[in-house]
């Protein structure tokens, strides 16, 4: 029996949760990117810069007056360190003044913001070049007269934007890296995070038709309403499906008596039946009765299966003792339709752990319907031994079978074969097999007997 | 055979009553535990029918009261219940066999006959006429000491012919004896059954005659 069903579906937990992961995790990483470039900026201006100062300090440091002369010995060295920063182009003017006292008068002369300051920066286009230019003034005592010497140096920019552009480099390498990270962890985390769903998804689903158990698992505090609301709906479905049974039952059980009587009375009326009318019809009571009598029958196995299968007490058993206990009953009734029955066992002592009566109810039904549908003068034979680590019960017959299309809805609820339209049956006796197997988690096979016939194998797990 | 009956459903009550009078059979028939043990206590029966719901206790009652008093009568029970469970208890409480309402009476005679072979041990109780010796509960024939195997509708027949020799029995009567074993052939089997029957009878001096227009008997020396 498969149940179709469609839930609507509105988004998805898990995409909106890595969705907004991955928001996050973008902005961070660009804020990252644009924070290490900012800092790299810094940093690589504050090294120019000082290198500037410092070459400015030391030009500074070898003026001197001289008779009133400003003296200037430009030292190689002053460089050296704006040389080790880069290979850019250094140009130089001092100045008194407006006047230039060396070197290039087109450099423009940085005024500090304060008359105080020691020093002042900008950074300007010079023949075409953007530079970064330093002003340092210095008072220098010529011939007793303070004089305003301004010392500029500007240097191009090339080695400060390639310092820039390598660390930005690295930092968007760094960003990237840390993004595809942050996608992978967004992941990993949105399915632990939804794993405990997940796995109670799967434990449900793995459940039998017939398991009403309450679910009984460990999930995160979130996930626990959902386990109650769950639990309490199965209570009240089992609640019903109890009831419901207890019915059958019940009305299985009062139709009997009531039920005898018409089947002995129809019996001493074709006795006396006089007509041949009147023993057709008396026959087709008889029938009747029968028929009613192995449907109420039949539904109370069923009820009885459902019912045990809840609570099935198990116990090691021999195949042979199980069978033993399952067939006594079957003896007079197969004689009495003339079918031979035997017991053929391949291995003794094959034990198996069942509910002695849920399987002794799947057996009879089972050979209740091969002694039915089997004709006089036939063998229903009953072999049991190991297959693939399974004890089996295999029950065979020579009456009409199965198709092959028949085979396959065998264990449904209320399904008969085509063959055996013309004897009564309801069709319920396969489906108790079935249930009481997968109480067992065995399995039920159906297969033809030769030319004629069904087969039809109990398998149930071995006990160890 | 003397049946007693212990059910409290009077209308199933007489209805067995009647329809193994049918059969020849004598039955007393009570209908609470407390006639059934003073009947029991009075005369001896070849077997008990036992319903287990009774107005004045439990069916088991009268069952586990023979079986202390090692009375060994066989018991067959017959109940409403089909639950394997209470089988289990009953039979473990004595009882010969299990009949769950309703039944045929073909399966009655079935598990009455398979109890009495079970509990007669050695003693046999062939019907002997002519040359042939039938054992009703084996189902088993010999003609001058020699088995014939017959196959079940044709020791049926046999059966029924047997019950009352030198009476004809119609061909009707005769079909609703097969049927109530699971068969629900023609007239047509019927003669076929007959002419088989027939054959196997050969060597024997019995006589399946044909009364024309009425139906069959079997004839004796």
């Amino acid at each position: 029996m498969s149940v179709a069903t469609s839930t609507p579906i509105k988004g998805s937990v898990q995409r909106r949760l890595v969705l907004q992961l991955i928001f996050v995790a973008l902005i961070l990483t660009v804020l990252f990117v644009l924070a290490v470039r900012l800092v790299g900026e810094r940093i690589a201006q504050s090294a120019q810069d000082s290198a500037l100062f410092a070459a400015a300090a030391s030009i500074a440091s070898s003026m001197h007056s001289d008779n009133g002369e400003l003296q200037l010995d430009l030292p190689h060295s002053a460089f050296a360190m704006l040389e080790a920063i880069s290979e850019d182009s250094i140009f130089y003017r001092v100045s008194v003044g407006s006047r230039t006292v060396t070197g290039d008068d087109e450099l423009s002369v940085i005024t500090p913001a304060s008359p105080l300051a020691e020093r002042a920066y900008a950074t300007e286009e010079f023949r075409g070049e953007p530079v970064r230019i330093l002003t340092v003034p210095r008072a220098l005592d010529v011939e007793g007269v303070f004089t305003n010497v301004s010392i500029t140096l500007a240097h191009t920019r090339q080695g400060f934007h390639s310092t820039v552009s390598q660390i930005q480099s690295i930092a968007t390498g760094v960003g990237i890296g840390f993004f595809i990270v942050s996608v992978a962890l967004c992941l990993l985390a949105s399915q632990s995070a939804l794993k405990p769903l997940k796995s109670l998804v799967n434990a449900i689903e793995r459940r039998g038709p017939e398991d009403l158990r309450p679910v009984n698992r460990e999930v995160p505090s979130e996930v626990a309403p959902l386990i109650t609301a769950l639990n309490s709906f199965i209570v009240r479905l089992s609640g019903s499906l109890d009831k419901a049974e207890e019915f059958i039952a019940e009305a299985a059980h009062r139709i009997r008596t009531p039920m005898a009587l018409v089947q002995t009375n129809a019996e001493i009326a074709l006795r006396f039946a006089e007509t041949s009318k009147s023993r057709g019809k008396i026959r087709e009571i008889i029938v009747a009765a029968r028929e009613s009598s192995r449907s109420a029958s039949q539904l109370l196995d069923h009820a009885t299966v459902a019912f045990r299968a809840e609570n099935p007490q198990l116990a090691p058993i021999s195949l042979s003792e199980l069978i033993e206990r399952s067939i006594s009953r079957f003896f007079p009734i197969a004689e009495m339709k003339g079918i031979t029955l035997t017991v053929s066992p391949t291995k003794s002592n094959v034990i198996v752990a069942v509910d002695s009566l849920l399987m002794q109810s799947a057996i009879g039904n089972v050979l209740d319907n091969a002694i039915k549908y089997s004709e006089s003068d036939t063998t229903v034979d009953i072999s049991y031994g190991v297959l693939n680590d399974y004890g089996f019960i295999n029950i065979s017959d020579q009456g009409p079978g199965f198709s092959d299309g028949d085979i396959k809805h065998a264990t449904e609820l209320f399904f008969r074969g085509k063959k055996t339209e013309s004897t009564e049956g309801t069709g319920l006796g396969l489906k108790i097999v079935s249930d009481a197997l997968n109480v067992h988690n065995g399995r039920l096979e159906i297969t033809k007997n030769g030319e004629r016939g069904s087969c039809v194998s109990l398998q149930l797990p071995l006990h160890s | 055979m003397r049946f007693l009956l212990i059910e409290d459903n009077k209308g199933l009550s007489q209805a067995i009553t009647e329809r193994l009078e049918l059969d020849g059979h004598i039955v007393d028939g009570v209908s609470d535990v407390s006639s059934a043990n003073t009947m029991q206590n009075l005369t001896s029966y070849d077997l008990i029918l036992l319903d287990l719901t009774l107005p004045d206790g439990d069916g088991r009652e009268v069952l586990r009261h023979l079986r202390n008093i090692n009375d060994l009568t066989p018991i067959i029970v017959i109940t409403a219940s089909r639950e394997i469970s209470e089988r289990v208890k009953t039979l473990d409480l004595g009882a010969d066999d299990f009949l769950v309402k309703p039944f045929d009476f073909a399966e009655l005679e079935a598990r009455v006959r398979a109890v009495l072979r079970r509990k007669r041990g050695d003693a046999r109780n062939q019907i002997e006429i002519g040359n042939v010796s039938f054992d009703q509960l084996d189902g088993t024939l010999t003609i001058d000491g020699e088995p014939v195997t017959l196959r079940t509708q044709e020791l049926r027949l046999f059966e029924a012919l047997v019950d009352a020799p030198d009476r004809v029995h119609s061909k009707e009567h005769l079909m609703d004896r097969l049927f109530s074993f699971g068969d629900e052939g023609s007239s047509n089997a019927i003669e076929v059954y007959i002419g088989r029957l027939r054959r196997k009878l050969e060597h024997s001096n019995l006589k399946i005659e044909t009364v024309r227009g009425r139906g069959y008997r079997i004839l004796c020396p």
